[in-house]
């Protein structure tokens, strides 16, 4: 199989390197190759952060390509616009549909740009959760980034299984449960 | 077949030091090297690993453990080896007794450094031989073979990576761990007492040893020609070499292992037997320089940058001239990364500005308060430079000039080498006031430890150095501890502080929120008490958001309930709406 190429955007301190350790397990499951690249240090600190994941029969590069991603996971609107262009013509787009303001913004220095969604639907395969809001109801804000995952999961090729599987395995004993059912809500959107 | 697992690079480093048996490693956090200390403590039952308070520390324990027979390393960050650098050029000329490798890690793209430098320059002008690996397999795999040539041809080993090695993820095959009789220790002051006569006699020799390295290397498997069609031919190494493969699966590769020294005969073979031949490497031209300077026809910084990482597009576009068709980046505000939601360092800041002090900053997360709003640090150079800078503007400007600046340090900044220069400043009749910004960790980094907290790498309690008394016992007389939530005690005692024409040490004790695993309170806005006045904005606080009707929000998931927002509302419009444990 020719490598997939899955990318994980969002704003530092978002948990997206729990999401990538997460695909990462998926991948070597299904026994396949895998490379995962990720970002540590100053821009977690409330930065623009992105990681890749690719799996396939053979993987040589740890980073996807401009233009080569079939799947994005947006954790922000604003991110997802950012790297929207890294996207294969076909390739599906997630967005949690929540708003971070950055720095710039909050100052005044720069306009939060309207429509994201709409104009991003234009060009491309968007799916969108209200992510945030949708893991408050089941009781834990924090767990929005398994919501998400959940929405692209529909979009790969993994059973749902094997994602909970993985995520048994990836995240701390304590949340298991709350993980898999935010997993749940994502799945079934 | 032994278990395949996925691993970070750094990860994959320390289990193959584990694995090469190792019995002692030291380093100082930083970004992208830390996380190889973190992995290795977890075989603690095995080798003994610390943190040391700065990267020539660090090296010469290492050193130490070498001299007397086991297998020891040091690691850093690439600024890190800058510090390192004395004991690293004149441990060159002692060689090893047990194997002895140095971990640095070179940050290509400048994600969490300060430069740009290339390693493998610094490690050439030490006249050390480079092993770089290219994937998380590699890097288990290539430092068993650096500590195996380390002891081998008695030559320290510098041990490169980057960024997108270190915090890369890949399938590594677990091993065995080898355990290495220790070398008995015999006294020999020509090897290892570098005064000059000594000195001089081993400069000869390990030209020598360099000599016989570089004949070697043109055997040695981790120098791998991959030929394949001779149209293109390509020497690359470390991470690049993944990204020749994804753009170039049809060119002939001369993949280096070692790249210093070179395997001349190797190149020059490879080099004749492909049509055109290209240099792939990121940052300085260092494997193209010398290929060059045997008189061998090679294009590399002709097509390439010096600058930043490289990626297989781009060697699609300057090699193959492709004209990739892809889309322009959307037009979006950028993000830089910010001090946290409830940082400690903020409301100091928040003071700092209000105050128009300037600050000469350091290295550490508090970085962050150069930019907008809080806008306060006018200079960040290296670990420690901010006392000593504010020293030099004092001297060239004199104690008026400074009433309106302060030096801004972290804790753990201040124990690496910030210390030395508050002794200049003492020594040489300075004034000026130096802020502590104790927040009980190596912060930016990742938490780590460090000699004033209390606890070792393992986790064990240990003496932890009193910052206060420290700064008393080098003749500060004018030591105050406030808490930086206080923004009104802060206040006070920076105006206080900076009106003596005395050197004053304020520290800030306030624990990292990052480290803070108690509930949480919480505030929100009452829009009708809010007059838009913009005070609780200016500390620049990420969790709040400006409404389109000028009011502010306080978004519930990113507040950690520092309350400085409330502080600074005299409309009481912000109100403790969650009691937490604090």
């Amino acid at each position: 199989m020719a490598a997939k190429n899955i990318m994980i955007v969002g704003v530092g301190g978002q948990g997206t390197l729990l999401t990538s350790r997460i695909l990462g397990g998926l991948a070597i499951a299904g026994g396949y190759d895998v490379k995962l690249s990720e970002v540590h240090g100053m821009a977690q600190r409330g930065g623009s952060v992105v990681t890749f994941v690719r799996y396939g029969d053979k993987v040589a590069e740890p980073i996807v390509e401009e233009g080569q991603a079939d799947v994005i996971i947006a954790f922000e609107r604003l991110e997802a616009l950012r790297y929207a262009h890294f996207l294969k013509k076909d390739g599906a787009l997630i967005i949690n549909d929540w708003r971070i303001d950055p720095m710039p913004v909050v100052i005044g220095a720069a306009q939060y740009p309207e429509n994201i969604i709409e104009t991003l639907g234009e060009e491309h395969r968007v799916y969108t959760v209200n992510a945030t809001e949708e893991a408050k109801k089941i009781g834990n804000p924090r767990v929005f980034n398994l919501i998400v995952l959940g929405v692209a999961a529909q979009h790969m090729d993994f059973t749902k299984e094997q994602w909970y599987e993985v995520i048994e395995k990836t995240v701390p004993p304590k949340t298991i449960e709350i993980n898999k059912k935010a997993f749940d809500v994502g799945y079934h959107l | 077949m032994s278990e395949k697992v996925i691993m970070l690079g750094n990860e994959a480093i320390a289990r193959g030091a584990y694995e090469a048996g190792v019995k002692v490693s030291a380093a100082y956090p930083g970004t992208p090297s830390t996380e190889i200390s973190e992995n290795l403590v977890k075989y603690k039952d095995s080798l003994y690993c610390e943190w040391s308070p700065n990267e020539k520390v660090a090296t010469e324990v290492a050193i130490g453990a070498s001299v007397s027979g086991v297998r020891a390393m040091s690691c850093m960050k690439h600024v890190g080896f800058n510090v390192a650098a004395d004991p690293t050029y004149t441990v060159s000329y002692m060689g090893v007794n047990g194997g002895l490798v140095i971990v640095v890690a070179d940050d290509p793209g400048l994600y969490s450094s300060q430069n740009e430098q290339d390693t493998r320059m610094v490690a050439r002008a030490a006249q050390l031989p480079v092993i770089e690996p290219s994937d998380s397999a590699e890097a288990k795999e290539f430092i068993k073979i650096a500590f195996d040539l380390s002891e081998q041809f008695d030559r320290p080993f510098v041990y490169r990576t980057t960024t997108r090695l270190a915090h890369s993820q890949g399938l590594v095959e677990l091993n065995e761990r080898k355990e290495i009789e220790d070398k008995p220790y015999e006294k020999n002051i020509r090897k290892n007492v570098m005064m000059p006569g000594n000195a001089k006699l081993r400069h000869v020799e390990i030209e020598k040893r360099n000599q016989e390295l570089a004949e070697a290397a043109n055997t040695l498997p981790i120098n791998r020609v991959e030929m394949n069609d001779t149209k293109i031919g390509v020497i690359t190494s470390g991470i690049p070499y993944q990204y020749v493969k994804e753009a170039l699966p049809e060119a002939s590769v001369l993949k280096l292992g070692l790249v210093n020294p070179l395997p001349r005969k190797l190149i020059e073979d490879f080099a004749s037997k492909v049509d055109t031949l290209y240099v792939v490497e990121e940052l300085d031209p260092v494997i193209e320089t010398q290929v060059k300077s045997w008189g061998i026809k090679a294009i590399g910084k002709e097509i390439f940058t010096v600058q930043g990482e490289y990626s297989a597009n781009m060697i699609r576009q300057a090699i193959l001239k492709e004209e990739l068709d892809i889309s322009k980046p959307a037009e979006a505000p950028g993000r830089p990364p910010i001090l946290c939601p409830g940082c400690p360092h903020r409301g100091v800041y928040y003071v700092l500005n209000k105050l128009k002090i300037h600050a000469a900053g350091d290295i550490g997360c508090y970085t962050l308060g150069a930019v907008a709003p809080l806008s306060v640090v006018d200079t960040t150079i290296c670990m420690g430079a901010s006392i000593s800078s504010l020293h030099g503007m004092e001297k060239a400007k004199g104690k008026e000039y400074i009433k309106n600046w302060v030096a801004v340090i972290g804790d753990s900044t201040f124990l690496h080498t910030g210390v030395n220069s508050l002794m200049n400043m003492m020594y040489n009749k300075a004034t000026g006031t130096v802020i502590i910004l104790d927040n009980s960790t190596t912060g930016m980094t990742g938490h780590q430890d460090h000699a004033a907290t209390g606890k070792t790498l393992q986790g064990d309690p240990t003496y932890a150095i009193d910052i206060p008394a420290l700064c008393r016992a080098i003749g500060v007389k004018n030591v105050v501890e406030v808490n930086a939530r206080d923004i009104q005690a802060v206040e006070k005692a920076v105006k206080e502080e900076i009106a003596k024409d005395e050197v004053s040490v304020i520290i800030t004790k306030t624990p990292c929120v990052l480290l803070d695993k108690s509930k949480k309170p919480l505030y929100q806005t009452h829009t009708d008490k809010c007059k838009k006045c913009g005070m609780c904005m200016k500390p620049g606080c990420p969790a709040m958001t400006k409404n389109a009707d000028g009011t502010i929000s306080i978004d519930d998931t990113m507040c950690t309930g520092c309350g400085l927002c409330a502080s600074l509302c005299k409309f009481d419009a912000i109100e403790l709406v969650k009691e937490g444990d604090r």
